[in-house]
């Protein structure tokens, strides 16, 4: 069954044999000018694991900076910049990208399309994207500025105002860090609009908005969700570059501009961007679970609307961050309780997972691995987001140890471990080889061992009252065995990752091979050769059901005829 | 096992225009942009500390208004004649639309000469001038973004390279040009009339 050619798609394989040894002519032609959204959907993958090594290494020198009290590992100054560039790489070159990434490679196909809506946007995103990372590597050179003061950006990776106008933030550092965002901003924009415009005008005939694969409709309301996020933003950066360029005020305190207008702006984008990093992977949990649980997905319109609705619920929620700037009560309650909405549609999403699951015959393959430790990693990361979410409990925990733990369990508990699912769960497609199973279970156990130690470690620091942002600490405060052990976990990460990128290497050429349909899974993607060809499809899919290869697989029992 | 199943009911396949989802999508993003400038905008109305105030320097631009959103009409109208495959009706009045666009941005180009030098207004004299030259320089940007695209169609149509085919892309980008007007009864209502 698994092996076996279908017959939509791939069936005619018309691709003419490639050479053995590409010219480094070819090569550019196949990888910098190409327009394909495969290749593109790669590209974005490789940059994006690319910049993890890069933002995981600085996170690894935070936590040698931390592993001991009165540490001098790396000196105040350095340590900010590496926290900054740790949180803006991770968010903005990691996390964004390859989920754009994985939406690039992955939509057209699950929808039967023979490539983006716009393939040239598709190529003039990605490049933006890719310069603008560069842009913000470069300030660690080109930082200097005029003073001779500063390197990379050390504001944060919120970049509070006043900490950003001239007289704190002098030399270029801060200038890269705006440019580098807005450059990357209207990358991910770009893509946002092709993605859109891609799940409603490409789909195949008989692909319905209602058929669609949740990983499409994620990455629908994801995009749509990018276009109102990512524009405040860009408006942000302008404003500040209007400030430090042009002797603007507008978060001049001075001049009568104000500084909590940023921390309102930033957060209109930052707060719902949790949800465009957030929500692809919930997309991609939606296609594993059921495929290793042998079962259809349980509540599909439920789960949509759910979807819409977090999208929606997340725009109205921004200034729980900011509990303690000091708004009025009523503020302060409108933003609790549109916070604390956010739990329903989560939590609905959490109960039809688990109902996917219930009574399936659960195959525990390592992409199944990483979506069961994100269902329980995600439920503690949303009752601590409920907790912080009251305004007295904020106040209280604001800037903490705490709120860090709360957001990397979001952020590496749901998210990376998702991220990692979605790379052994697809690689087979992408590249034809299978993964190695058993070094996957050492990543994936090392990778669950690790983030426990560092990061529910991290809460209980958190609630003896270290802050975040400092650079060392006394050492009779109490934190000092936590801290080591957040750090030995922060170790252990970074060796499964090492692992992780090893097993990639390793099998992209001693992997088995993969064939069409490992996993025997029911979305088109796998109906097509892997990896597939430029064309996607030789012929045009036709679909009748959310589950088109169960109809062809089981032409006595279609879906369809439940629908 | 490798047959189609037999096929349900075949229904009819029409999807929207990859074009127009695309650029309405665009004019979103935009919103979102605008929305930021504009709400800086009104939480520093009467914020600044020095003068000069919008009531001393600022005068109403009551006929580039009214040139700019007459250019939407003759856009509109210009699609129309584009659909009905009549070219040169069409040029003239893609022409006038650009002639309405351009008249509205050295109407703007004066207004800020004056401002700068009569009144000495700049981006750095108060919060007014900062987010006035902000809000109605991102508008007036959009504006010039606009013309670009008005005069590379008004050349490849006086070049003979524009047929009623085309109509579909001439639509989706005068969506643009009504979005850029749009947008500016918001603007002319924030900076002309509330903040005055």
């Amino acid at each position: 069954m698994a092996d076996q050619t279908l017959p939509i798609g791939g069936s005619l394989d018309i691709t003419p044999e490639r050479s053995e040894r590409q010219t480094l002519l070819e090569w550019l032609q196949a990888w910098v000018v190409t327009v394909d959204h495969k290749r593109l959907g790669i590209l974005y993958v490789v940059y994006s694991i690319f910049f993890l090594l890069v933002a995981g290494a600085e996170a690894l020198c935070i936590r040698i900076q931390l592993m001991i009290p009165n540490n001098h590992f790396v000196s105040p100054e350095t340590y900010n910049e590496l926290f900054t560039m740790h949180g803006t790489t991770m968010v903005f070159l990691v996390g964004m990208p390859i989920l754009f990434g994985f939406g690039n490679y992955l939509v057209p196909l699950m929808i039967g399309a023979r490539d983006m809506a716009f393939p040239r946007l598709n190529a003039f995103s990605f490049w933006l994207t890719a310069f603008g990372g560069l842009l913000l590597y470069y300030s660690f050179i080109g930082g200097f500025g005029l003073y001779g003061m500063g390197a990379a950006p050390d504001v944060g990776w919120f970049a509070y105002a006043p900490l950003t106008t001239k007289p704190f933030s002098v030399g270029h550092a801060t200038d890269y860090w705006a440019l580098a965002l807005i450059v990357s901003g209207f990358g991910t924009l770009g893509t946002a609009i092709n993605i859109i415009a891609t799940t409603l005008s490409m789909r195949c005939k008989g692909m319905t908005l209602l058929r669609m694969p949740l990983f499409v409709w994620l990455m629908l309301v994801v995009s749509a969700l990018t276009l109102i996020t990512i524009t405040p933003l860009t408006a942000a950066q302008v404003m500040l570059l209007i400030d430090r360029y042009l002797g603007g005020h507008f978060f001049d305190a001075q001049a009568g501009g104000s500084a909590i207008i940023w921390i309102h702006f930033f957060w209109i984008f930052g707060h719902p961007e949790v949800y465009v990093l957030v929500l692809p992977v919930f997309g991609v949990a939606s296609e594993i679970i059921p495929v290793f649980s042998r079962k259809a997905i349980f509540g599909y319109p439920a789960m949509v609307a759910a979807s819409a609705g977090i999208a929606f619920v997340s725009l109205g929620v921004w200034a729980h961050h900011m509990f303690t700037v000091g708004m009025t009560s009523v503020g302060n309650t409108f933003f609790v309780l549109s916070t604390m909405l956010v739990g329903i549609p989560t939590g609905i999403k959490i109960f039809n997972w688990l109902a996917t699951i219930w009574g399936g015959k659960v195959q525990f393959r390592v992409p199944m691995m990483f979506c069961v430790a994100f269902l329980f990693q995600f439920l503690i990361a949303g009752l601590t987001g409920i907790m912080l979410s009251v305004a007295p409990w904020d106040w209280q925990l604001h800037n903490s140890y705490f709120v860090i733990a709360h957001f990397h369990y979001v952020l590496v508990g749901a998210i990376i471990f998702n991220i990692f699912a979605a790379i052994y769960y697809w690689f087979p497609k992408v590249t034809g080889k299978m993964l190695s199973e058993t070094l996957g279970k050492w990543h994936f156990w090392l990778f669950f061992i690790g983030f426990h130690m560092t990061f529910d470690t991290m809460h209980f620091v958190g609630l003896l009252g270290m802050p975040r942002s400092i650079y060392t600490y006394e050492a009779n405060r109490g934190w000092n065995h936590l801290n080591m052990i957040v750090s030995i976990g922060a170790f252990i990460q970074g060796i499964a990752v090492l692992v992780f990128a090893f097993n990639m290497m390793h099998s992209l050429r001693k992997g088995k091979e993969a064939g069409n349909d490992p996993w025997d899974a029911w979305t088109l993607e796998w109906s097509t050769p892997s990896p597939p060809p430029e064309y996607n499809f030789a012929t045009d899919p036709e679909v009748y059901s959310r589950r088109p290869l169960w109809d062809i697989k089981h032409p006595d029992d279609p879906d369809w005829k439940y629908e | 096992m490798s047959a189609i199943p037999v096929t349900p009911v075949t229904q009819e396949w029409t999807l929207p225009s990859r074009g127009r989802v695309g650029m309405l999508s665009l004019i979103i993003g935009e919103c979102g942009i605008f929305t930021i400038f504009v709400v800086a905008y009104i939480y520093y109305i009467g914020k600044s500390l020095s003068g000069p105030t919008p009531q001393q320097v600022l005068d109403i631009p009551l006929f580039n208004t009214i040139c700019l959103l007459s250019s939407s009409v003759t856009i509109w109208l210009a699609e129309r004649q584009i659909e009905r495959g009549k070219i040169k009706a069409f040029a003239a009045l893609w022409a006038l639309t650009m002639g309405l666009g351009i008249e509205f941005i050295i109407g703007t180009a004066l207004e800020w000469h004056k401002l700068i030098y009569l009144d000495g207004l700049t981006v750095r004299t108060n919060l007014f001038g900062t987010t006035f030259y902000a809000l109605v320089g991102l508008h007036a940007t959009h504006v010039v973004i606009g013309l670009i695209g008005l005069g590379l169609i008004l050349l490849f149509t006086l070049t003979g390279h524009v047929s009623e085919q085309h109509t579909e892309r001439i639509q989706v980008f005068a969506l643009y040009w009504h979005f850029v007007d749009a947008v500016w009864v918001v603007v002319f209502t924030v900076v002309y009339i509330v903040g005055r």
